[in-house]
């Protein structure tokens, strides 16, 4: 039997995503998918999930939901966590980094989300049909699923009434500066631009959604007034764009293809997820790197998240996080082969 | 700022550890998009073989052509430096993309900005649609947001700048123009391009295999309805009865 959801109150900034979009950025369609991958991986891992099922991102105010049908495994990954109502009128708070087995009538409500972006899994990803490719939602060009008030999703249902569970400890993202490479357009700028963005602090501002953030900090000069504009040409995320006023925008996922702003660094792929994670007024840093050290970097990530999923727990509800690494990694060893 | 000669040596630009940007040249030119085209093809063709089979999409603009990749399966600086052979060594095509004869009305309600470009420019309204009408758009690049063309061509009487101020919501399927551009706006969103007129006919459409109606080297000749025909054939396309073969020039005499 397929379990399924029901969405009982979209909330408010919640969409469905999973690895993006690919191969349609030529047609003007942003790649999209999950801002911050590694943590939907991490609700993925513990829904019993592989990476690429689809999550519902939340940005504010959660989503709740309702089972309608099967019995549906769900977990919740970062700073968020939500109220459990049973079909039966008991209710429990609910932890994220633990998964939680839901039954017919079963409402979970998930809670705010005060900056950056969490996520919820259910057993095997939120099944609305796949468009162009993925389910990510796209809401410029209405692609995709909306999470709206009495949508219906299917999801995988659990073959028995095990009550067993997993869990985890809670994933931290690293710290230290956000590391860049320069270019496209460094050249479009004076020396001391390169020298204020290598040296000096950027602050997260409040604008910041799933297209870009825009950060405050020492103007960046432009080379000539003119250098500011360029021939538009192509855009991805991670890529730190900067207008006349030489404020930076570091583009994100929903980012359009293309732009007229030169861009004079890229923010690396393994610092792309915790940057989705930055609040309004966090400073950060950044630091240049070459392509092998960006290499290296994405390889430290991914081995940081293998360990992480070693670690992962599957027993009873309430068992203690033993370490026991063996415990969760055969169940999900397939998923992590299939790579992204 | 000149970066590149159009004739010249293309230069590869890193675009963080996921992308390259292969660049021919700063400015807006058939010349320039044509290598873009060139190198797009030999990529297309070469992705199958490492180290190309790591590329996940391909990005052509005006000038440049940017590659994007999975840095987990691919090595950047191979692929980097087979793109920039690649990028030496293919020449430039000329696209024969699609002519397609694309309806327009140029109702007062649907060209808030006719008068106004037509005042500025010293011209007569009927001048400028015949300037318009007259034209046939070369589609450099789809971009800013999904089905958006961006077309070349416009007859020099007819720049103008951008608005200083732009609209909040131009609405869907606005023809605009702005410099040398010619643009439909597929979807209502902000936007600082002028309107002269509106297209019956959806530019995307999540739903059809290939989701935008043009393409990067397509040409588009407009041609103008009245009216009723206008909401005919809006009501047609919206019930998915105006198939989009019927929009090729060659096949729509009128």
């Amino acid at each position: 039997m397929n379990g399924l959801i029901e969405v009982s109150d979209p909330g408010l900034g919640n969409s469905l995503q999973d690895l993006g979009r690919f191969g349609y950025r030529h047609m003007g369609i942003a790649v999209s998918g999950c801002v911050d991958p590694i943590l939907a991986r991490c609700a993925n891992a513990l829904a019993g999930n592989p990476p690429e099922c689809a999550c519902v991102e939340v940005r504010g105010a959660g989503p709740a939901l309702t089972v309608r049908q099967g019995r549906v495994r769900a977990a919740l990954a970062g700073d968020v966590s939500a109220t459990l109502l049973r079909a039966g009128g008991e209710e429990r708070e609910i932890e994220a980094w633990r998964s939680v087995s839901l039954d017919p009538g079963d409402e979970l409500r998930v809670g705010f989300v005060a900056g950056g972006a969490a996520y919820v899994a259910v057993s095997g990803g939120f099944a609305t049909p796949l468009q162009l490719g993925s389910r990510s939602v796209y809401r410029r060009a209405e692609i995709g699923e909306p999470v709206a008030a009495g949508l219906r999703i299917p999801c995988a249902a659990l073959p028995h009434r095990g009550s067993h569970e997993y869990s985890a400890d809670p994933w931290r993202h690293e710290e230290g500066p956000f590391r860049v490479m320069l270019g496209p357009q460094d050249d479009h700028f004076k020396p001391e631009a390169i020298a204020a963005l290598l040296g000096g602090e950027y602050r997260a501002t409040k604008e910041s959604d799933r297209m870009g953030a825009r950060f405050e900090g020492a103007a960046l000069a432009h080379l000539t007034p003119a250098s500011a504009d360029i021939v538009s040409d192509g855009t991805v995320p991670g890529a730190i764009q900067v207008p006349g006023n030489g404020q930076p925008i570091i583009l994100l996922a929903d980012c359009q293809t293309a732009g007229g702003y030169p861009k004079i660094a890229t923010v690396i792929s393994a610092d792309l997820p915790r940057l989705a994670q930055l609040r309004p007024g966090q400073a950060i840093r950044f630091q240049a790197v070459d392509g092998p050290q960006a290499r290296q970097a994405l390889r430290a990530l991914e081995t940081r998240w293998k360990w992480w999923a070693y670690g992962m727990v599957y027993g009873p509800p309430g068992m203690e996080i033993n370490k026991d690494w063996r415990a969760g990694w055969p169940l999900f060893e397939d998923a992590w082969r299939q790579g992204e | 700022m000149e970066t590149a000669d159009p004739l010249g040596a293309p230069r590869l630009l890193p675009f963080g550890d996921a992308a390259w940007t292969v660049e021919f040249g700063a400015r807006i030119d058939p010349a320039l998009h044509g290598r873009v085209l060139g190198l797009l093809e030999a990529v297309e063709r070469a992705r199958e073989k490492e180290p190309f089979d790591g590329v996940v999409d391909l990005m052509p603009t005006f000038r440049s052509l940017t590659v994007c990749y999975d840095p987990r399966v691919c090595d950047g600086e191979r692929l980097g430096e087979a793109l920039l052979a690649l990028a030496r060594t293919t020449g430039a095509v000329r696209r024969e993309g699609r002519l397609w004869r694309l309806p327009v009305c140029f109702d007062a309600e649907f060209a808030p900005d006719l008068d106004d470009v037509a005042q500025t420019k010293g011209l007569t309204r009927e001048a400028v649609i015949d300037l318009l009408l007259g034209t046939v758009f070369q589609v450099y690049m789809i971009a800013f947001m999904p089905g958006f063309p961006y077309m070349g061509g416009l007859p020099e009487a007819l720049e103008m700048p951008r608005l200083k101020s732009p609209r909040k919501a131009v609405p869907a399927r606005s023809l605009a123009v702005a410099g040398s551009m010619c643009a439909v706006y597929p979807w209502e969103s902000p936007g600082g391009w002028r309107l002269l007129g509106r297209t019956p006919v959806p530019l995307f459409s999540a739903r059809d295999e290939a989701p935008s109606l043009l393409a990067s080297g397509d040409r588009v000749n407009w041609r103008a309805v009245g009216r009723e025909e206008f909401t005919a054939l809006e009501a047609a396309a919206q019930a998915g009865r105006l198939p989009r073969e019927s929009l090729l020039a060659g096949e729509n005499p009128s």
